[in-house]
């Protein structure tokens, strides 16, 4: 059993959520000897909770839930926002490492110097890091040999250095990813094996991934998914030194006279509000609800919100930008087992100045649907709705198809935010979280180029037939980024190239909303690395009793 | 997960049957067997279900493989507007008379849905197609057939055989 602290002790650290970032961090605090509270709003859910039921997947289970917490979006900075769902995100201890698909892709050198090489995109922030790939890499291959990824070092010539090799072979190949390899092979790309925090063979104590192929969306009740739930916060726990605290949602980060943090208040799983104290506090709640916080956490020495004197907290606001292409083939592929993703390519990774626009990103073989997703929404335009067309379709499309993923840079442009709505409250009489959104011309261009060549691709591999929609702008979104960007000028970013505030010496903020660019999407494995990174700087910091 | 050996003798009787052409009577087996096992309804009337079983079967329909009604997707539905979509029991009220309406005036002196023929249905259907309630018997269908057997439908995995899928 963890160890329990008391409101009124001063632990040394609160860490609030306990997703990709906040695991890794209550894990890192507790190994070097810190007493950490960690505060999940979600529940804590064990393997024997998870299941293969779709309807209770559709239903939202394991995500946030907007009728408690409900969004509202316009895609202008002026007027009102409409409420409707406008950001996901997991909501358990784990966060969305519980749900997610296992992407694991490292953002190559040039995501963190883009602004450098290709110079400043009117309309965008397109900025460097203040820090390289090269500061992030020791981080990277931690968190690969930490938490257990499988792949192939070396396969992909676009891939940037490496120290270490992946700790796990890759896994097994599907008949999506053979088909994507030899026809991307055909035009003269270079696919590879897709990086994937899932176990294909088994390592430190959990088993190897059965192929149930029940991933994005679902927790893993054997623990093959590399969550932070089946990873670090054991080891956290195992120290005696963390609690984890779920069902608790902060509603403010206290400060005191002197500008310093002092803890947390939040709401028990009763309704009860509770405040700890706390020496620091380390805000992981993702790119939408740690600039929410933040600006719920204004008092008349932040009357703007804390840490916000740049004005910048919820600013720059980047989105999973995306597009499936999706296609028939004669002979049944039966993809449905197994591990979603099995081949990307990064050939177009790079922006390229002759396509006429800023962007580039990644294509990958997938099959990721469920039958009833399947049947909503996964058939052509042109098959019928219902009667004996529908069912044939049915009978003869979800065995023969498969799709292409293309994700994609998602410029950062000032105007797009998370902040509060200054009219809906949440079920705990909060303001709720407005997103002000529109894309940046050039990640819609990019789109477009990407799905092009994935259409290219489906064709050589002779596809029966090939659909998809129409890219649009987005208006719903996971991958939540961008809103508390690192950065070395105070006027011009929320946190510096440690994670620590510029306006606060004792809060560190350390999730998506770090990102000063996207990548190419898949973010969660460089979340984890920042988050490595960041709690080698804090424990530091610490023992010299600097925070 | 399965529903037991009970559906799976039973969905495996309506194969039998369909594979031998019998295919009315494989549905008149397939009804009668799963009259054995119908569970009562929660929420629905009598009459309701028929109406909206009647519009299922024109969305998933019977054949050579089990369709939405030997899939038992109206207890799917039942249940669901007993439980989790409750909040949507006034759109299938609503729903169905719209659906009596347009009836009543494309087949003058019909007496309900269930009573009118295949062909008509799928004209009533047809007729229907743009609406709310439409979509919503649509989804629901297509969650009764794909669905959990646990939720009340997809009688011995009937949908999943369909279209190739192990859960």
């Amino acid at each position: 059993m963890s160890v329990r602290f008391r409101p009124a002790d001063t632990v040394d650290f609160i860490v609030i959520g306990s997703g990709a970032a906040g695991g890794v961090m209550a894990k890192e605090l507790a190994v070097a000897g810190f007493q950490v509270v960690v505060l999940e709003q979600g529940p804590y859910l064990r393997e024997r909770d998870f299941s293969h039921d779709e309807i209770r997947f559709r239903q939202g289970h394991l995500i946030n839930d907007w009728s408690k917490q409900p969004n509202t979006f316009r895609s202008a900075p002026t007027g009102k926002a409409v409420k409707q769902p406008a950001v996901f995100y997991g909501q358990q201890v784990g966060g969305g490492t519980v749900h997610f698909t296992g992407n694991f892709w490292r953002f190559h050198e040039v995501d963190f110097e883009e602004r450098t090489r290709w110079g400043p995109v009117p309309g965008a922030s397109l900025e460097d890091w203040p820090i390289r790939y090269a500061d992030l890499e020791p981080y990277y291959a931690k968190a690969e040999r930490e938490l257990g990824v499988s792949g192939l070092a070396g396969s992909s010539p676009f891939d940037p250095p490496r120290s270490a090799p992946y700790p796990l072979p890759p896994l097994p190949l599907k008949r999506c990813g053979e088909i994507f390899e030899r026809a991307a092979r055909k035009l003269g790309l270079h696919p590879f094996p897709a990086p994937m925090a899932i176990l294909s063979r088994s390592y430190q104590g959990r088993p190897a991934c059965t192929q149930c192929a029940f991933c994005k969306g679902f927790g893993c009740e054997v623990r093959a998914k590399s969550s932070t739930l089946a990873t670090v916060i054991p080891v956290a726990e195992s120290t005696g030194r963390c609690e984890i605290r779920a069902g608790c949602r902060v509603r403010k980060i206290e400060t005191g006279a002197d500008g310093r943090v002092t803890g947390a208040t939040y709401f028990d799983p009763r309704g009860k509000e509770v405040r700890q104290r706390a020496r620091a506090v380390v805000v992981c709640a993702n790119g939408a609800e740690t600039p929410r916080l933040l600006l719920l956490s204004k008092s008349a020495q932040f009357p703007h919100g804390l840490a916000n004197s740049s004005g910048l907290v919820g600013r720059f606001f980047m989105v999973d930008t995306g597009v499936t292409v999706k296609a028939l083939f004669e002979r049944p592929l039966n993809d449905h087992k197994g591990v979603h993703v099995s081949r990307v390519v990064h050939d177009y990774y790079d922006s390229d100045p002759r396509r006429g626009f800023y962007g580039g990103g990644g294509i990958d073989a997938r099959f990721d649907w469920y039958p009833i997703g399947f049947a909503l929404s996964a058939l052509p335009d042109d098959t019928p709705r219902w009667g004996e067309g529908f069912k044939a379709a049915l009978a003869e499309f979800f065995p023969r198809s498969m799709s292409l993923l293309a994700h994609s840079t998602c410029l950062a442009v000032e105007s797009n935010a998370i902040d509060l709505d200054p009219d809906l409250k949440d079920a705990w009489g909060l303001p709720a979280l407005r997103m002000t959104y529109r894309n940046h011309p050039d990640d819609l261009k990019v789109l477009r180029f990407l799905q092009q060549r994935a259409v290219e691709i489906l064709e050589a591999a002779g596809a029966k037939k090939v659909w998809h929609d129409e890219v649009r702008d987005f208006t719903f979104t996971g991958h939540l980024m961008g809103t508390c960007r690192m950065g070395n000028d105070p006027r011009k970013s929320v946190v510096d190239r440690h994670h620590r505030a510029h306006d606060v010496p004792n809060l560190f903020i350390v999730d998506g909303s770090s990102f000063v660019t996207s990548g190419r999407q898949q973010p969660t494995c460089t979340i984890h690395a920042l988050a490595y990174r960041a709690a080698d700087g804090i424990v530091a910091a610490a023992r010299r009793n600097e925070i | 997960m399965m529903s037991g050996a009970l559906s799976r003798r039973r969905l495996l009787e309506i194969t039998l049957a369909a594979q031998s052409g019998a295919l009315a009577a494989a549905h008149q087996h397939a009804r009668t067997a799963s009259h054995a096992a119908k569970p009562p309804l929660r929420s629905l009337s009598a009459a309701q279900a028929r109406e909206i079983e009647a519009i299922a079967s024109r969305i998933i329909p019977s054949g050579a493989t089990p369709g939405a009604r030997e899939a038992g997707v109206i207890y799917f539905i039942d249940r669901a507007l007993a439980t989790f979509d409750r909040a949507r029991r006034p759109a299938y009220r609503e729903g169905l008379a719209l659906a009596g309406r347009l009836r009543r005036r494309m087949f003058p002196g019909s007496r309900s849905i269930a009573a009118l023929s295949e062909t008509e249905q799928d004209r009533l259907v047809a007729a229907l197609e743009n609406t709310p309630f439409f979509e919503l018997v649509r989804e629901h269908t297509i969650l009764g057939f794909l669905g959990d057997p646990a939720y009340g439908g997809n009688a011995g995995g009937a949908g999943w055989k369909l279209i190739g899928f192990e859960p």
